[in-house]
């Protein structure tokens, strides 16, 4: 899978970009440079391979245009690589309908808390601010992430592993705001809805529920910042609904509704969008049917190379640092492991600094001299609870919860 | 809602800092402007009845960026926007709009 490059149509700048990176990392970066042409070749399982970088969207620099409207913009592997954060200008974008409103008062807004309660509320966003505040460091990542390496293919967004991204969340705790309300006895679910609205009329509007125990766990944030500054409006500006450690469905962009139910929420977005397999990763064969379906929830560990790309290439038998970062799921790091002899043996990752145990969390292996030719690199993640990333790829009609052990081919020259 | 501010709880989950020293970010009001996402499937007389029901509720690329897949699988995906998502598609402009997928996105199978 490596990359030919036609030197006349590299800009100058890329150009320089890419030999400084060079540099840095005595790799090249084969599989993640900026074409001339604007356009990324992602490393999925077949056509389309080349996506265009677009930088049209309000609030975001440079992202991978999976859909225009309404927008699916996909973070390019490189910023992974940058930090630990990701930044709000270049985290991924994900919406379902098109109805978004582009202008958001943010003295007019009001968040209503209603249903199975005691006193309905009306808060705005002041009314937030004066709550006690809480942050968190937490990996929000689609569903479908990775959804584009699932073979056979699989309708839906074609993301490669740009789905995904860390922030700092700043907010209140959803318990808070819910005991303020007073929930009633009897209380099941606690249902998510935003600003967002179908294109038409009687269409299932995108909305979420949690479980009460859940809902109040004080750890479910409502968000009113990322890295330290107001959400972007599509990443859900005023408020998104953090759940630390479950894909990002559950995320409520624009949260503008919260409603109590003394019942399970059977909406579609709940009871037949998103579901999954009930079976080890999700996992079924191919034409497999009559398989027990149940909402997806919490995420699995997961690791990624971020300074080399598959079919990249480095000097033989020189020591070369290879790194990326991992994430445990709906728990915290244990260890990463990196294999270069097609996962026979294992050696353990340095970790970067633990920024909580919803977080990525960097990691880093200085590899020994390599001999000329082809190699495999490996990297897998144990997480605290003792999940481990499996070494054969889940499959399922949705495209969700990948997350097998991560290869890249490699050749020494 | 005049008087939200209250003690803060004891337990917090370990990972959460409660009340930051931070002063709150400012939220201000913010508007924006979406491209329109107005292009057109490609091949004219073709395509035009994917043009005439699919494109309201989303872009072409969403179609045009999936994967080569069987003819069935596109049946199922323009019945589902018609039952799931309320697509108004008249049943007579069906075939076409399945024969365009399967040309232009079809595996063959
Ligand atoms: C009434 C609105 C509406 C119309 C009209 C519509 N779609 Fe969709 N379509 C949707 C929604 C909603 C989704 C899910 C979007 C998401 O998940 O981001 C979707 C998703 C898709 C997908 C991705 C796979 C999937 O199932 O999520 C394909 C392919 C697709 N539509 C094709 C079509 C075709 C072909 C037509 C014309 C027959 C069409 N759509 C018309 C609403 C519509």
């Amino acid at each position: 899978m490596s990359q030919h490059f036609d030197d006349a149509r590299i800009p100058a700048l890329s150009r320089r970009a890419m030999l400084r990176a060079i540099g840095v990392a005595g790799l090249t970066l084969a599989g993640s440079s900026v074409r001339a042409d604007q356009s990324i070749r992602l490393p999925i399982a077949g056509e389309p391979r080349d996506w265009p970088i677009t930088h049209d969207f309000p609030q975001k620099g440079s992202m991978i245009l999976q859909r225009t409207r309404p927008p699916l913009l996909e973070t390019p592997m490189e910023v992974f690589d940058r930090g630990v954060f990701t930044p709000n200008d270049q985290f991924y974008v994900r919406w379902h309908w098109a109805v978004i409103p582009t202008s958001v008062d943010a003295d007019a807004f009001r968040l209503s808390v209603r249903g199975h309660v005691n006193q309905t509320l009306s808060l705005s966003i002041g009314d937030l601010l004066r709550l006690p505040r809480v942050e968190l460091a937490a990996v929000n990542q689609c569903s479908g992430n990775s959804r584009g390496f699932f073979l056979p293919r699989v309708p839906g967004a074609q993301w490669a592993h740009g789905a995904m991204g860390n922030a700092r969340w700043t907010g209140v705790l959803l318990k808070d705001v819910l005991d303020r309300a007073g929930v009633k006895p009897g209380a099941v679910q606690v249902r998510f809805n935003g600003l967002d609205e179908p294109v038409v009329p009687d269409a299932p509007d995108f909305r979420k529920s949690l479980d009460i125990d859940h809902a109040r766990d004080g750890e479910v944030m409502i968000a009113f910042a990322m890295n330290g500054e107001q959400l972007p409006l599509l990443n859900g500006f005023p408020l998104r609904l953090i759940v630390p450690g479950w894909y990002s469905t559950y995320w409520v962009k624009m949260l503008s509704d919260i409603e109590v139910l003394d019942r399970q929420d059977d909406n579609y977005w709940m009871a037949t969008a998103y579901t999954v397999p009930d079976t080890p990763h999700a996992n079924i064969m191919p034409g497999q049917t009559g398989v027990k379906m149940v909402p997806i929830s919490r995420m699995v560990p997961r690791s990624f190379f971020t300074n080399v790309a598959d079919g990249a290439s480095l000097p033989a038998g020189a020591v070369a640092t290879i790194r990326g970062i991992a994430f445990g799921g709906d728990a915290g790091v244990a260890k990463v492991e990196l294999s270069v002899d097609d996962g026979r043996t294992w050696q353990p990752a340095t970790l970067g600094e633990d920024h909580g145990k919803y977080s990525f969390r960097r990691w880093q292996v200085e590899i020994p001299q390599l001999m000329k030719g082809g190699h495999s690199l490996m990297v897998r993640c144990t997480n605290t609870a003792g999940d481990i990333q499996p070494a054969a790829s889940n499959w399922n009609t949705s495209g969700f919860m990948r997350n097998v052990v991560e290869t890249v081919q490699l050749t020494a020259i | 809602m005049r008087h939200l501010i209250f003690v803060v709880g004891t337990s917090f989950a370990a990972l959460l800092a409660s009340t930051p020293a931070w002063p709150a970010p400012a939220i201000s009001s913010t508007t924006v402007e979406l491209p329109a996402g107005d292009a057109l499937f490609p091949g004219g007389p073709e395509a035009d009845a994917i043009n005439n029901n699919c494109l309201a509720c989303h872009s072409a690329d969403m179609v045009v960026n999936q994967p080569a897949l069987p003819r069935s699988t596109w049946e199922s995906a323009v019945h589902k926007m018609i039952k799931v998502y309320g697509a108004p598609v008249e049943d007579s402009d069906v075939p076409a709009i399945v024969d365009y997928l399967a040309k232009v996105k079809g595996s063959g199978q």
